[in-house]
């Protein structure tokens, strides 16, 4: 016979853990809400950028170009500034000058963006060509925080009221951010992108992959199914798991001292980024793929055995395929740990001031998060949201990754 | 006094271990030991196993029953600890010696496990998978064919012709072991070891594959561990009682449940002990 009181202390206790279960997953869901929602505020504008509508004539003469076909060398020593400032004088009624006064209210980049157009198609000489030029960093906040006179003691009045009379004209425009995506790192906010550094994290990703994956699922077959079992294997088991436990940097230590020094790869590149992480990623998918197989009912191995298939076959036909989607599991965890990992690839000089593109393994390139950890550190304002911007994209490409991932799990475990 | 006789004398073993010379010997094993590291599980037996007839092993938990079938086709090979001394001889032939292809051997000595393990394929992979990698058939059209005799021989055609490439594990238990014993007949063996097939199993599902032991006894050795006395009585020629890794009665199936000459026997088939 069991006492009513104890009964009702017992279900109170299983009460009070569910609670504490339940509070633990709402702090921790919490966590990350604002840690998503803070990126986001901050980064969101990274993917917009204010630009100006602005009709530009390239005459010869402002340029200082009366030869009628110039050579691209001539290009390089217009005087695009002077053509900027005069065209903005024409935009902006009522004032004296060039109107060089005004290229403050445009970014620093905006003249040079007139020199590629028209070193791009060089016939555009003395015709009048449409452009849309992005705005000084000051303007798009100022533009951003609407009624924030924050600004006001910084610029100068007169700056300020041609602002507001230009978007009252509807000549300011609000557009997607494609220089983001579409070009490397620079000094300048407005014309840095991520262009290099996600190509290099994809590079880098798929040396990382290509190299660790056969590895180590070649090694737990290796230990789950043919080592003997003696002092030697155990040894090379506690220090794979050891490897584990291992902080990142010392593998870009040894690839730097290994990989580098050692073997004469250059540094920078994605091929060399790829070997230290598929180093630090090996003992994670050993250790899930050894698990993965371990799950494998020994009935179906006695099945295959009993009907005469060897050792080997066993493997292939069956082991490695019903443990590929643990396996697989195991890769994607690793994979996501090297593609967020910055410390090894600053030793192997990661960390370079990457513009172009890479176009292979062997080209310099920068990575994600080492780019944002660039970013993180330059002192100009624009760099505060293009940090958020780029934490942004890489938590996309993670999540990209990780459904990539359920996805072929689920193809592979569909044949069961 | 025969070779035979004395044979018999010779081993602790009472009734008829060895089989003379008027019957066909497929399996004889002479002086089997097994040791699992310092455990021995099977000590000194003695046995032939007639061609062409249902072998029952019958004996209470952990008497070494389904160790000594697991030697029959080496599966116990597969177990690092397991030492297995004296002979086991197929057709003549010591399956043990060095030069043996424990590949080939399996294909010949199949075998049916306690649980039913089909492959996680489809049933018709299930019944393929055996013949394609003996290389058995040559064409798609002899695979089909080889996967329709399989399942007609096993009784269980009519049941599945239409889900061929449905999964194996949708069908219910005792189809499942009847795909099994279908898919180790696909490959001809001439021998097919069954450790306890009908464990897992409701008494309708055990009928149907007692049935079935009972027509495939014309055309193979089977080896069957079981149980249930009932059983052995039900499907068997020859009884064979192990108790505590010793093999100690043999006897035909009838004489051993009629009259049994160990005190032991008869007191596990009474249901004294067991």
């Amino acid at each position: 016979m069991t006492d009513p009181r104890h009964l009702a202390r017992r279900y109170r206790r299983a009460r009070l853990l569910r609670w504490c279960c339940l509070a633990a997953v709402v702090f921790a869901l919490s966590c990350v809400m604002l840690l998503l929602f803070d990126i986001t505020r901050k980064g969101i504008g990274g993917f917009s950028v204010q630009r100006l509508s602005l009709s530009v004539r390239f005459d010869p003469e402002l340029l200082g170009l009366e030869g009628l076909e110039p050579r691209p060398e001539d290009l390089q020593f217009a005087d695009f500034p002077a053509l900027l400032s005069a065209s903005l004088a024409a935009l902006i009624p009522g004032a004296g000058g060039d109107g060089s006064q005004w290229t403050a209210l445009l970014d620093d980049n905006a003249d040079f963006l007139l020199y590629e157009r028209l070193l791009a198609d060089p016939r555009l000489l003395g015709t009048e060509v449409g452009f849309e030029l992005p705005l000084s960093g000051w303007a798009e906040r100022y533009l951003d925080e609407a009624g924030s006179k924050q600004y006001a003691t910084l610029v100068e009045a007169e700056l300020l009221s041609t602002l507001d009379w230009l978007v009252e004209q509807g000549l300011v425009h609000l557009r997607f951010n494609d220089t983001f995506f579409s070009a490397g790192d620079s000094r300048s906010p407005s014309s840095a992108g991520i262009h290099s550094a996600l190509l290099g994290s994809l590079y880098t990703l798929l040396v990382c992959f290509l190299l660790s994956f056969p590895v180590g699922v070649a090694t737990a077959i290796y230990f789950e199914e043919f080592a003997p079992s003696n002092r030697w294997i155990t040894l090379l088991e506690i220090n794979i798991n050891n490897l584990a436990a291992v902080p990142s940097i010392i593998f870009g230590l040894l690839g730097l001292a290994v990989v580098i020094n050692f073997f004469g790869l250059p540094r920078s590149v994605p091929l060399v980024g790829g070997i230290v992480l598929a180093l630090m990623t090996l003992p994670t998918i050993i250790i899930a793929s050894r698990s993965a197989i371990r799950a494998v009912p020994p009935s179906v191995r006695e099945a295959a055995l009993a009907l005469g298939a060897s050792r080997m076959e066993v493997i292939g036909h069956h082991v490695v395929p019903l443990a590929l989607p643990g396996m697989l599991t195991g890769a994607i965890i690793g994979m996501a740990q090297a593609l967020g990992e910055t410390a090894p690839l600053l030793l192997i000089g990661m960390v370079a001031f990457v513009v172009s593109p890479p176009t292979g393994l062997m080209d310099p390139a920068a990575v994600l998060p080492v780019q944002i950890f660039l970013w993180a550190d330059s002192p100009e304002r624009g760099f505060i949201e293009l940090t958020s911007a780029a934490i942004m994209v890489l938590l996309a490409f993670l999540g990209v990754m990780n459904i990539g991932a359920v996805l072929l799990r689920r193809r592979f475990e569909r044949r069961w | 006094m025969t070779t035979v006789e004395r044979d018999n004398e010779l081993s602790s073993t009472v009734g008829k271990p060895l089989l003379d010379g008027a019957d066909d010997v497929k399996f004889s094993v002479r002086k089997l030991a097994v040791h699992y590291a310092e455990l021995q599980a099977v000590h000194d037996v003695n046995l032939d196993i007639g061609q062409r007839q249902v072998t029952a092993l019958i004996g209470p938990s952990g008497c070494g029953k389904s160790t000594f079938l697991r030697c029959l086709n080496r599966m116990n090979d597969i177990i690092a600890s397991c030492v297995v001394q004296g002979e086991v001889h197929l057709d003549q032939k010591d399956i043990y010696a060095p030069q043996v292809d424990v590949v080939a051997l399996r294909a010949r000595v199949g075998m049916v496990f306690q649980k039913p393990n089909p492959f996680p394929k489809s049933i018709y992979d299930n019944i393929a998978y055996g013949p394609r990698l003996h290389g058995q058939a040559d064409s798609p059209s002899a695979l089909d064919e080889l996967v329709e005799t399989s399942l007609r021989r096993a009784g269980l055609w009519a049941e599945v012709k239409d889900l061929l490439h449905r999964p194996a594990t949708s069908l219910s238990g005792g189809q499942q072991q009847r795909l099994c014993i279908a898919r180790t007949i696909a490959i001809q063996p001439e021998v097919i070891l069954m450790d306890e097939p009908c464990s897992a199993l409701d008494p309708i599902a055990t009928a149907r594959i007692e049935a079935l032991i009972g027509e495939l006894k014309c055309d193979y050795t089977i080896v069957i561990v079981t149980h249930s006395m009932q059983q052995a009585s039900r499907v068997s020629d020859r009884t064979a009682y192990f108790h505590l890794g010793r093999l100690l009665e043999v006897n035909a199936t009838d004489k051993i449940f009629m009259a049994p000459e160990h005190p032991g026997t008869e007191d596990y088939i009474t249901g004294r002990i067991g």
